[in-house]
């Protein structure tokens, strides 16, 4: 087999319930340097509760091992190339883990005097003017805790504004092509969703467009670019149109690691937008979060901005609570420091020529990819590419071969694999997505598998469809799981 | 495969009348193009059904269907199996696994349903 | 730049490969005028030391004295362990686990975590974690919404209120009603019968948190037994975590939502933290959010899955239970990490350190409230301003308690203080010095 980055570990590992036995344990309190409290008179027996039954009793060797060994079960971006389209998965440098974990910074109370914060208030006034800077925007919020998080702040931030106007609007317009999230938070935010098609171009059709621009539209949200990868060209004719009518225009910031340094949405018309700290500026995944999800706006949308605020007076940060125009809070303290925090790491270590080169690269690998596999795999949409690519499964379909066999199989060739059918518009979509953490070498190991797996489907299409082979797990039966929720261990289950 | 004595609607539903009711189910079809069912939303007993609009969903793993009523009346029965074993819904779709039982308040609007014969031909374009 | 792992020769020869000139060529589809044409002010980019001592600078501006300030983010000690595991590339840099057969460790991870809330919480089932106790909090009202098909919440005035502004955020553009209980003056608690003479038929859930925001004990069997009597659910909200070790669980709560940030989670001037719903298994279709469910995969052998994902934003859009789509993945390890460590012994133990630090410190200060509690309680400033006697503990290198007239300006004469195992004695004895300080006069 060709290319292959690395072979599968197989190790066994119980679930931690299944490692223990009573009385053993992996901690030891220090000594009690008041008199105990009899729980029951404290709180009342009544409140007090008996045993934890099934929980963990284990040492501090089995605790480290057992999660070690569940590590090892992981695929992760220090492994390899982890082209997800849309999820921007890049190098997530380590420094960043260290600043984060500043005494100072990570042990700061969220009520702890502002006298005594500066430091923190200083790190997010940085981070809001440095990503302003970034977007062309003129404010940002850091509170929302990931991206589906500030999409919402966006979208309420819209309503408060033409609240103001005197008429909230009824709807908000949102592409074929969009994620999922977008019309969820519309609907969370109280709108009626409109879909509206894409041309052959994939791109929003600008003669149909202003028909649809009607006075019950609050916004469009738009991802550019695009989910085929594609920029959204007439951006700021789309932006006119929106404003003609009294309208606002809404990006959905996930693909922003193709612009930066080279284009800002505000000075295309974008009135308002979400950044996924996660993706774009390197703060780790972790598995599924933490994330961030800042929001910026412009200068007519500051008043909204959830509340507090950062002010400066008198040489020092303080929060300002005495917003009454605000949206309100959309969660609890500030927002997710910690990530804020791995985020203005990559930026000043980036700086601006940096994050620049960064995005160049991100392109660049996108279009070599793309080259490279364009003999292989059919590309249904024939624009330039940015920052990711779809490709379509429908020659290898012809073999019985769907995009999650060859997903899968790719696995084998110890890659993850790319973004399985999204987005919505082309059936059987191969999103790739290798930012700009992959060198030369590893985009051509990840291509020589991908046109390897070309080969198999039409020599071998069983192979494929039953990928992957070498994993300690193989595909798992994810009917019944829905069928038949099991969702805790139980003793002998 | 689909039954003549059934109607069917465009979005796959069939109904079998019963006196007064309308036995109500999802086609072959339908199942065949979801995959594994895995659950099934029932409307409840009492509920208006209105021709056309949704009284259900159904689920596989990666995606959901609404169920619209085929026909407009009160749910009088639904097939409480089925949430417990959705997988009926991919076995015996139009015999074991029907979805409710509607009381016909608009029996003309059957002639507005597709024939066996015109469903078929529906199935055979869409395929 | 250092994170980019090209050479010049190896972008010439990329390009040369797509059939272009240069790297700015790659971007010609991009109308000219929307182009940069100068660099971003943003500076020349730092070395790691550079970066480094920035943000340690920025932290020497922060104090990290000795503090007692809870209110819903709890210094407690973080077992080693906790980071050790959490560092771990191959948890700290995966993505979402979708691909289940290269993510059985976060997939097995999160089932260990959900089990362990269950077992916590009394609940049947938990999800992989929402962002925090506030939003969580807030998910559960939307969820009973859901359930019942009722628009209007009464929740306790003693929940946290940075929690109920949130969750009067999202009402407003749901249509949904909110009313707030009052707490009594005397005792802290809500009065579980005047809560229920604000049920009625149109509402959804009655959410009260315990210990609540003053540190005080709720009469949750008795609230629960009112909001079912009118048809309602009850929400049970908690924001100190380590109160579970020693607290009986509400059995007759329908959902519980609370934040886990006292499970090694670093304070952290407020995130990231993570929360956590869980409920009756007959509610779990309404639940929001990821879940990891057990199955087998094509050998036979048990492997793990996210399940029930119809009910989320990628499947359902408009109609999703929720627009979530991520879980806090990564601080929910560490919380599953921390609870293996403590185990079913330590737990108990740990919170029974809290509760005997408290009560001491309590023994000595002018409590405001009468009702039973846990870590945390509300002491009366006699004699001088909560904000006096705060700048007193300053000058000995001390952060006290949260003047809470900011959040109940009926409360402005007052303190709330929490005290955790990492409270030492002679801290607590200085707390108690200042307060008597202040109430003799010599302030």
């Amino acid at each position: 087999m060709i290319g292959k980055v690395r072979s599968h570990i197989v190790q066994e590992e119980p679930l931690v319930f299944e490692l223990s036995s009573a009385g053993k344990r992996g901690f030891q309190l220090p000594a009690l340097d008041v008199p105990a409290a009899d729980p029951a008179a404290a709180l009342g027996a009544e409140n007090v509760r008996g045993p934890l039954e099934g929980f963990p009793e284990v040492s501090e060797v089995e605790a480290l091992r057992h999660f070690t060994r569940l590590s090892t079960w992981n695929y992760a971006i220090d492994l390899g190339m982890y082209p997800l389209g849309s999820c921007t998965m890049k190098y997530n440098p380590r420094a960043h883990e260290e600043a984060a974990r500043v005494e100072g910074l990570a042990w700061a109370h969220p009520y702890q005097p502002e006298e005594l914060a500066q430091g923190c208030l200083e790190i997010m006034a940085r981070l809001e003017e440095a990503l302003a800077e970034i977007t062309g925007m003129d404010a940002v919020s850091l509170q929302p805790a990931a991206g589906a998080h500030g999409e919402l702040t966006g979208i309420l931030l819209v309503r408060a504004l033409l609240e103001t106007r005197g008429n909230p609007r009824r709807k908000i317009l949102i592409p074929d092509s969009a994620h999922g999230t977008n019309p969820a938070t519309a609907a969370i935010a109280g709108y009626a969703v409109e879909n509206i098609k894409s041309n052959a171009r994939g791109m929003i059709d600008l003669e149909a467009f202003p028909g649809l621009v009607t006075e019950e539209v609050a916004a469009l949200m738009l991802t550019n670019p695009n989910t085929l990868g594609v920029f959204e060209v007439n951006i700021a004719r789309i932006a006119e149109i929106l404003h003609e009518k009294g309208a606002l225009l809404y990006m959905d910031g996930a693909n922003m690691n193709a612009l930066v340094g080279v284009t800002r949405p505000g000075d295309a018309g974008v009135d308002v937008l979400h950044l996924n700290l996660h993706k774009t500026f390197s703060t780790p995944h972790g598995g599924g979060g933490p994330g961030s999800g800042p929001v910026a706006v412009k200068r007519e949308l500051e008043p909204f901005l959830p509340k507090p605020r950062l002010k400066r007076e008198g040489g020092r940060w303080r929060l300002d609570y005495d917003r009454p125009q605000s949206i309100g809070r959309v969660r609890a303290f500030y927002g997710n420091f910690g990530v804020l925090v791995r985020a203005l790491a990559y930026i000043l270590a980036c700086g601006a020529e940096g994050l620049r080169a960064a995005t160049l690269d991100a392109v660049l690998n996108s279009n070599y990819v793309r080259k490279a596999l364009e003999p292989y795999y059919d590309l249904p949409h024939r624009e330039p590419s940015m920052h990711e690519c779809v490709f379509s499964d429908q020659r290898q379909a012809r073999r019985g071969v769907r995009t999650m066999d060859i997903a899968k199989r790719l696995i084998d060739y110890g890659f993850h694999p790319y973004t399985v059918s999204f987005p919505l518009i082309v059936p059987g979509a191969l999103m790739i997505e290798p930012t700009e953490s992959e060198s030369r070498r590893e985009l051509d190991l990840f291509i020589q598998a991908m046109i390897a797996i070309a080969r198999e489907a039409e020599e071998n299409p069983e192979l494929v469809r039953t990928a992957p082979h070498t994993t300690r797990t193989s595909r798992v039966d994810e009917v019944t799981a829905a069928r038949k929720p099991v969702l805790r261990w139980r003793p002998g289950s | 495969m689909y039954p003549d004595e059934f109607k069917y609607t465009r979005e796959h539903e069939w109904v079998k009348v019963e006196g007064d009711l309308g036995v109500v189910g999802i086609t072959f079809h339908a199942q065949q193009a979801l995959g594994d069912i895995v659950y099934v939303e029932l409307p409840k007993v009492g509920s208006q059904a209105v021709q056309g609009k949704a009284i259900g969903t159904v689920e596989s793993v990666k995606a959901v269907s609404d169920i619209y009523a085929p026909v407009s009346g009160e749910v009088v029965e639904v097939n409480e199996t089925l949430t417990q074993t959705p997988e009926l819904l991919n076995r015996d779709p139009h015999g074991e696994a029907w979805l409710a039982k509607i009381r016909l308040s608009a029996p003309e609007e059957l002639e507005r349903l597709l024939s066996a014969a015109q469903y078929r031909d529906l199935v055979a374009e869409e395929s | 730049m250092r994170y980019l792992p090209k050479s010049e020769a190896d972008r010439r020869a990329m390009l040369e490969a797509i059939g272009l000139e240069s790297l700015e060529e790659l971007f010609s589809q991009i109308p000219p005028e929307l182009r940069l044409s100068e660099p971003l002010r943003l500076g020349p980019g730092l070395s790691e030391y550079e970066v480094l001592e920035y943000f340690r600078e920025q932290g020497r501006r922060n104090a990290t004295y000795p503090s007692f300030l809870g209110a819903g983010a709890y210094r407690h000690y973080r077992p080693s362990l906790v980071d050790v595991v959490a560092s771990r590339g191959e948890f700290l840099t995966a993505y979402t686990p979708y691909q289940a057969e290269i993510s059985q460790g976060i997939l097995a991870s999160i089932f260990e975590f959900q089990t362990m809330i269950c077992q916590l919480t009394g609940m049947e089932a938990a999800n992989a974690s929402m962002y925090d106790g506030s939003t969580a909090m807030t998910e559960a009202a939307l969820m009973a919404v859901r359930i019942t098909g009722r628009d209007r919440i009464v929740v306790g005035a003693g929940v946290h209120p940075e929690y109920r502004e949130v969750l009067r955020t999202y009402a407003r553009n749901q249509a949904m009603q909110v009313v707030e209980a009052p707490y009594e003056p005397e005792s802290g608690a809500t009065d579980a019968a005047r809560a229920a003479q604000l049920l009625d038929g149109r509402t959804a859930a009655l959410i009260l948190q315990s210990p609540n925001f003053f540190g005080v004990l709720e009469p949750l069997q008795a609230a629960a037994e009112a909001a079912h009597c009118a048809g309602a659910l009850l929400v049970h909200v908690f924001t100190e975590a380590v109160s579970l070790g020693l607290l009986a669980p509400c059995e007759q709560a329908d959902i519980v939502a609370g934040e886990l940030q006292s499970f090694a989670i670093p304070p952290g001037f407020g995130g990231p933290y993570a929360g956590v719903i869980a409920t009756r298994e007959k509610y779990v279709r309404q639940l929001p959010g990821r879940l990891v469910g057990q199955t087998t995969d094509s050998r036979g052998r048990r492997a793990f899955c996210l399940t029930l994902s119809t009910r989320e934003q990628h499947i359902r859009r408009e109609r999703a239970t929720s627009n979530i789509c991520t879980n806090q993945a990564l601080v929910a390890l560490m919380a599953t990490v921390f609870m293996t460590v403590y185990g079913k012994q330590g737990l108990r133990e740990l919170a029974e350190q809290n509760l005997a630090k408290a009560h001491y410190l309590a023994g000595k200060l002018p409590r405001r409230f009468s009702g039973r509690f846990f870590n945390e309680f509300v002491a009366r400033a006699e004699g001088a301003s909560p904000e006096r006697i705060n700048r007193a503990l300053l000058e000995k290198r001390i952060i006290g308690g949260l003047p809470l007239g900011r959040f109940y300006p009926e409360l402005a004469d007052c303190l709330l203080l929490c005290a955790t195992e990492m409270s030492r004695r002679e801290e607590m004895d200085a707390v108690a010095e200042a307060f008597a300080d202040a109430a003799g006069g010599r302030m």
